[in-house]
């Protein structure tokens, strides 16, 4: 019976070497490919084992990593006033992934970026726990707060740029929502989250960067460097060819001003100081669509600006003649980001010069050293710098006697822009007041906002926007400039 | 002790017993467990265990009085088998304590711990070893069972149909007070009884008295009726109690068995050929089998939607996380696979946290017992021995073969116990049973044969007449 037990032998060696190739083949050759597969746990327990690195603002950080006993992910991300910066970070949720710069960042927060090998390396060695690295912003938590305070109940959006940097100052969108309450994983952190879903106001929008409005009076800027920079007009101070009334391009309808204000052939000053919508709908015209886009491009219009959070397209599209003339006083089909006026306030605070708006200043490896420092950069050349200090010059005198008194700062030069954009059919709705303004001091201009209220006043054109959203860009200016002395 | 040529089990006239070397590993396997149990605690509260004294002093009283058993009784037995299931079973209760400490398993409702339950099943093993070595003085004394043993099989297997499913099979006998068994732990071995009994006497007349038939042997359905529908008989009564691992494993000895006593290469195929028809007809009315051949073609596909597949693609990536090396005993994520971790795929906790160099050793070792057991086969002097050892270590191998290669997604998970490293008391009992057999049969096969007696006929028959 000896020869088939020896084949039995041979048969039973056969089973074992199966399974150990088949070991082999599991756990070498395919052993990457599972571990890290979508469906292996093993991948978001590790990433939830540690600390998340922070996001850091004035040298302060405003988000921070509890330990939680609910569930094998050991931290959770928590905000330190969570409402305040939920616009700047977004969220980042064990259950519901993550967003805006907690999205983006995530290799340094975990630390598993590949900038942070050798940081990793060395820690490695050194027996030193994992810890994610830091995301320092250029936010300026005054500024900040500032632009909170003066939203308040309002839903609305405040964007300040560092005109000379393009550094993003504030960054709010109201109504905000605390991402704290859903960076768990539990059933309750579910629920949160569907509330904040639910809600009617949408809290989770990020109104300054994703939502694109009507820019009303504060695009007669736009067109006033379209003019200019085309040869249209050369002084600010010459009167302008402008009848009133004056009918819109292949129609019979008159284009209204607010009131009765002197419009009829008004020098861009003041036009400008008094919102003529005769004056700028007129000048629209008179550059054509294909002019006007081209100026609109320059301020950085008609594609995403990443911060490096996507902001949405501002657009001023291709359109017939009266549309045109209407989209020069920003009544018509374009739309704008906050953002977007932010960066044509800064552009002109900034002699022309657009520079790229960014928010991360620097990348941090866990033991703070840096691993990357943004440096400024120019997305484009706006208007040239003699036909920017003519806005603002004109700018400034809306400010000083205009429809933006609201936003003087005693001892600060300040020029600005009010807006009242219509929406809605037949202009039905409440219409949103709009403000972009900078603000500028000895050393040249530190701050340049917009700001935007949706629930504005209804009763007149421009004093709304310079009555509701004047104060608030003042505040965030002064808050800024206090900030720096 | 002059000349010492121990490269085979077959003893020389005065072979060693080699029980020192036997004592040495049971020393060797008794501290590697100890080790790991340490290296459990160390890894999950960062001290020793507070049960390691409990623990070590336990498994290695268990291995010191197997070893003591074996040297009383069974002197010349294989010095391996003995540390190699004390080491397999020392290092499943480290494992299954292990698991035992995992937070998910506690938040559940139905979370018993079980590693204490699995050391005092294995005293009880080690128990049923040393009854098994002081009764069973030869285990030629079993042929006399041959048909008891078929009823008491046939019993064991029966016995379950009248208990409720658990987990979808009727695999288990609920005793008040003892908790629940697997009777066909044990039926595997008295039907192993019952085969090697009837083969032996039966091998001559189904090897010779055979009809050609297209080309193959057929014996005479005198003979191989019986065995053949006593064997049908299991395997129906297995694949209505929905518990295909086992049935396999009967149909798989039952080929091995045959093969070793007719010689005859005919049954190999024979029994493909019916193990093929078998699996293709089970596959075609069990949606339970479906499933898991579907978890098997492709665990991801069925994420979210079939329990087997997710169980299944969680097992693979356990192994997976685990790499070469392991993520270290008590710090990978196994317990994720939930039900049925501590059991049928314990063997994913070995993957992710000993990794493969750990998978393959576990491996290597369940092969030595194969390798032991086989060989014991060989050496044993006679047919019933040997068909006793190789059905034994040939279905230990089937087992380890299925189970693994279930669990490693080598072929379709059927769900059977790792021997030795699973938790499962009948499990544990039946295969220290199993191992004592073993080592009685290499006792009586090592044994130095008695010096011939001085025969008066001596003289007369060296006598040459021209």
């Amino acid at each position: 019976m000896n020869k088939p037990l020896r084949r039995i032998a041979i048969f039973c060696g056969i089973l074992v070497l199966a399974l150990l190739i088949r070991d082999n083949w599991l756990q070498y050759v395919r052993a990457d490919e599972l571990t890290s597969h979508k469906y292996n746990r093993r991948v978001e327990i590790e990433r939830y084992a540690h600390e998340r690195g922070d996001i850091i603002v004035d040298g302060k950080a405003i988000t921070g990593s509890v330990e939680t006993e609910d569930s094998d992910f050991r931290y959770k991300r928590v905000w330190k006033n969570g409402p305040l910066w939920a616009p700047v970070t977004g969220y980042s949720s064990q259950a519901f992934d993550s967003s805006q710069l907690e999205n983006l960042e995530d290799g340094i927060l975990t630390g598993n970026d590949d900038q942070l090998f050798f940081d990793r390396t060395l820690s490695m060695f050194t027996g030193e726990k994992k810890r994610g690295g830091n995301i320092v912003t250029t936010l300026n938590g005054d500024a900040q707060k500032a632009a909170f305070k003066g939203l308040g109940e309002k839903k609305g959006a405040v964007v300040a740029l560092d005109p000379k940097s393009g550094a993003i100052l504030a960054l709010a969108s109201t109504p905000s929502y605390d991402p704290s309450v859903f960076a768990g994983n539990s059933l309750k952190d579910s629920d949160n989250r569907q509330k904040l879903l639910k809600d009617e106001d949408k809290p989770m929008l990020n109104r300054a960067l994703r939502e694109t409005y009507p820019p009303g009076s504060t695009f007669k800027v736009v067109t006033a460097a379209a003019a200019l920079e085309n040869g249209l007009y050369d002084d600010i101070d010459a009167k302008t060819d402008s009848p009133l009334p004056w009918t819109l391009p292949q129609s019979t309808t008159p284009l209204k001003n607010e009131g009765n204000i002197p419009c009829e052939n008004a020098t861009l000053r003041e036009a400008l100081r008094v919102s003529c919508n005769t004056v700028f709908g007129k000048m629209s015209d008179d550059l054509g669509n294909k002019k006007m886009i081209e100026q609109t491009d320059r301020f950085g219009f008609n594609k995403e600006v990443f911060t490096p959070v996507r902001a949405d397209a501002s657009i001023y599209p291709e359109d017939n003649r009266p549309q045109n003339a209407m989209a020069g006083i920003g009544q018509a089909s374009n739309r704008t980001t906050p953002l977007q006026m932010a960066m044509v306030a800064s552009a002109i605070a900034n002699d022309g010069k657009l520079m790229q708006p960014y928010m991360v200043a620097e990348r941090q490896a866990p033991n703070l050293d840096p691993v990357y420092t943004h440096e400024p950069e120019e997305l484009s050349r706006a208007l040239s710098g003699e036909n920017a200090q003519k806005i603002q010059q004109m700018m400034e005198t809306v400010v000083k006697d205009g429809t933006g008194t609201n936003a003087r700062i005693p001892g600060v030069t300040v020029g600005g822009k009010t807006g009242t954009a219509q929406h809605g059919l037949n202009n039905s709705e409440k219409p949103y007041a709009w403000f972009i303004s900078y603000a500028k001091t000895d050393d040249g201009s530190p701050v340049a906002v917009a700001v935007v209220v949706e629930d504005g006043n209804a009763n007149r054109d421009d004093i709304s926007g310079g009555g509701l959203a004047a104060p608030i860009a003042r505040d965030v200016m002064k808050a800024v400039i206090d900030s720096k002395k | 002790m002059s000349v010492v040529t121990n490269t085979t089990t077959i003893g020389a006239i005065d072979a060693p017993s080699r029980r020192n070397t036997e004592l040495a590993l049971v020393v060797f396997a008794v501290a590697i467990s100890v080790f790991a149990y340490a290296n459990v605690g160390l890894a999950l509260n960062g001290e020793l265990p507070s049960g390691m004294l409990g623990y070590g002093a336990g498994l290695a009283l268990l291995g010191g009085v197997g070893h003591l058993v074996v040297r009383r009784f069974a002197k010349y037995a294989d010095p391996l088998l003995l540390p190699l299931a004390t080491l397999l079973n020392g290092l499943g209760l480290a494992l299954i304590w292990r698991l035992d400490q995992s937070e998910r398993f506690q938040a559940l409702d139905t979370f018993v711990p079980a590693a204490s339950k699995q050391l005092l099943f294995s005293a009880i093993g080690v128990g049923m070893l040393v009854a098994v070595l002081v009764v069973l003085k030869d285990h030629r004394i079993l042929q006399r069972y041959t048909y008891i043993s078929m009823v008491v099989a046939l019993f064991l297997l029966i016995l379950p149909m009248f208990f409720p499913a658990v987990n979808g099979a009727k695999i288990w006998i609920r005793i008040p007070g003892v908790g629940t068994l697997q009777p066909g732990e044990f039926a595997k071995i008295i039907i192993t009884v019952f085969f090697s009994g009837y083969l032996m006497v039966k091998r001559d007349a189904l090897a010779l008295a055979s009809r050609r038939f297209m080309g193959l042997y057929l014996p005479r359905g005198r003979d191989l009726g019986p065995i053949l529908a006593i064997w049908a008989m299991s395997i129906l009564i297995l694949v209505f109690e929905t518990d295909l691992g086992t049935s396999l494993l009967f149909f798989g000895m039952f080929v091995v068995m045959l093969y070793v006593a007719t010689e005859r290469t005919s049954w190999i195929i024979f029994g493909l050929l019916m193990s093929a028809v078998g699996a293709v007809s089970v596959a075609t009315f069990e949606p339970h089998v479906q499933q898991r051949v579907t978890a098997w073609l492709d665990p991801f596909a069925g994420w979210n939607k079939v329990a087997a597949s997710e169980q299944m693609a969680k097992s693979l990536m356990a192994f997976g996380s685990g790499g070469t090396l392991g993520t270290g005993l008590g710090q990978g994520n196994s317990d994720l696979i939930g039900f049925a971790a501590n059991s049928d795929f314990i063997l994913a906790t070995v993957g992710e946290e000993l990794g493969l160099a750990g998978m393959m050793a576990v491996l290597l070792v369940y092969g030595l017992i194969v390798e032991r057991g086989v060989r014991t086969a060989l050496a044993a002097r006679d047919p019933f021995g040997k068909l006793l050892a190789i059905g034994l270590s040939g279905s230990f191998a089937i087992q380890v073969f299925v189970v693994a290669g279930g669990v490693m997604g080598l072929i379709p998970l059927t769900g059977m116990t790792m021997p030795f490293l699973a938790a499962g008391g009948s499990s544990v009992l039946a295969n220290w049973a199993l191992i004592a057999i073993l080592i009685r049969i290499s006792d009586t096969a090592r044994r130095p044969a008695p010096a011939p007696s001085p025969s008066t006929d001596a003289e007369m028959t060296q006598v040459v007449r021209p």
